[in-house]
């Protein structure tokens, strides 16, 4: 088995270094659950973290989609002034948003499956952290028998193996939500500059099409007053 | 046989199910020292999409050391290439 044999390798190095060397088997069991208790503890920031990172990225998904709408109102304004120009560059900077917007689905989903995963591997861990306080009282209590050092080594490995993948589980989640802060916080940056969703750079949208509306109705007011001096 | 996939628990197979399972992992061996990012991305994905389809879960009160360790879904191709690398499995 190639690669697994190597997965297996890179798992061992970790749980070496969850495992003390222990004068006493009996302090062994102890340490253990101490650090299983730890480790619980971290699963579930682990799960907050990218619940916030996840409520975030839904915050900003919210904005771009009042961006897009408005871009979408600000076309069809424009267009009904018979200024299809205009309604190119608003439908061309909603297509930028909207390939933003993909991304930030994407990132979404990402996050909860995540999610989802962490969930999954702290209720694991909370049974078998259980299940071996109740193991390790056993043990201790007939450790005189020839088997406890085996049941020991075993429980212990055993345990130290599920350590050593929600540790590795809750370092990604960590990774991939620091990750996400920056990218997230690059986006907010744009967002609150108004560069995204607001388009005012020389050539303003909505002054463009202010100038647009109000020639308009300079020009229906000028028609009634030419209607009323010919009465 | 018991097998965890890293962030999926563990699972317990049969025979047959270990062979099929072998099968999928010399194939990706080759995919990684050949450079084959597609084929690898889709081997790892039908690698533990088979445990967990065929595979029963083991019950999270037990608590076993598996025989076998397999790679998270979402291991990159660049994250497999230096588990090899880091035994010299591959130069370069």
């Amino acid at each position: 088995m190639g690669f697994l044999d190597r997965m297996s390798t890179v798992v061992q190095a970790k749980m070496n270094k969850i495992m003390d060397k222990i004068e006493d088997p009996r302090e062994t069991l102890d340490v253990s659950y101490e650090k299983q208790l730890q480790l619980l503890q971290n699963v579930k920031r682990g799960v907050a973290e990218v619940t916030t990172s996840k409520k975030r990225l839904e915050l900003q998904k919210a904005k771009l989609q009042m961006g897009l709408d408005k871009l979408d109102g600000q076309a069809k304004e424009a267009l009904q002034a018979g200024r299809e120009d205009l309604a190119r560059k608003a439908l061309e900077n909603k297509a930028s948003l909207q390939a933003q917007s993909a991304t930030l689905d994407q990132q979404i989903a990402d996050l909860q499956d995540q999610q989802q995963k962490l969930m999954d591997a702290e209720s694991r861990l909370a049974v078998k952290v259980e299940s071996f306080r109740t193991k390790k009282e056993t043990i201790k209590a007939q450790y005189s028998a020839a088997d406890a050092q085996v049941k020991i080594t075993e429980s212990v490995t055993g345990i130290s193996e599920e350590m050593a993948d929600v540790g590795m589980a809750v370092q990604r989640a960590e990774e991939k939500t620091e990750n996400m802060k920056a990218r997230s916080a690059a986006l907010d940056e744009l967002l609150e500059s108004g560069t995204l969703t607001d388009y005012s750079g020389s050539d303003d949208l909505d002054r463009e099409l202010a100038k647009v509306k109000a020639q308009s109705s300079v020009n229906d007011m000028l028609a009634k007053m030419k209607e009323e001096i010919k009465k | 046989m018991i097998i965890r996939i890293l962030g999926d628990g563990q699972f317990r197979l049969d025979d047959n199910l270990v062979d099929r399972v072998n099968k999928i992992d010399n194939k990706i061996v080759k995919h990684v020292s050949q450079g084959n990012k597609e084929e690898y991305a889709r081997d790892l994905a039908n690698l533990i999409s088979t445990i967990k389809e065929l595979a029963e879960p083991l019950d999270p009160v037990e608590i076993l050391p598996s025989d076998i360790i397999i790679p998270q879904s979402d291991m990159s191709f660049e994250e497999a290439r230096k588990v090899f690398c880091d035994e010299g499995l591959i130069k370069g």
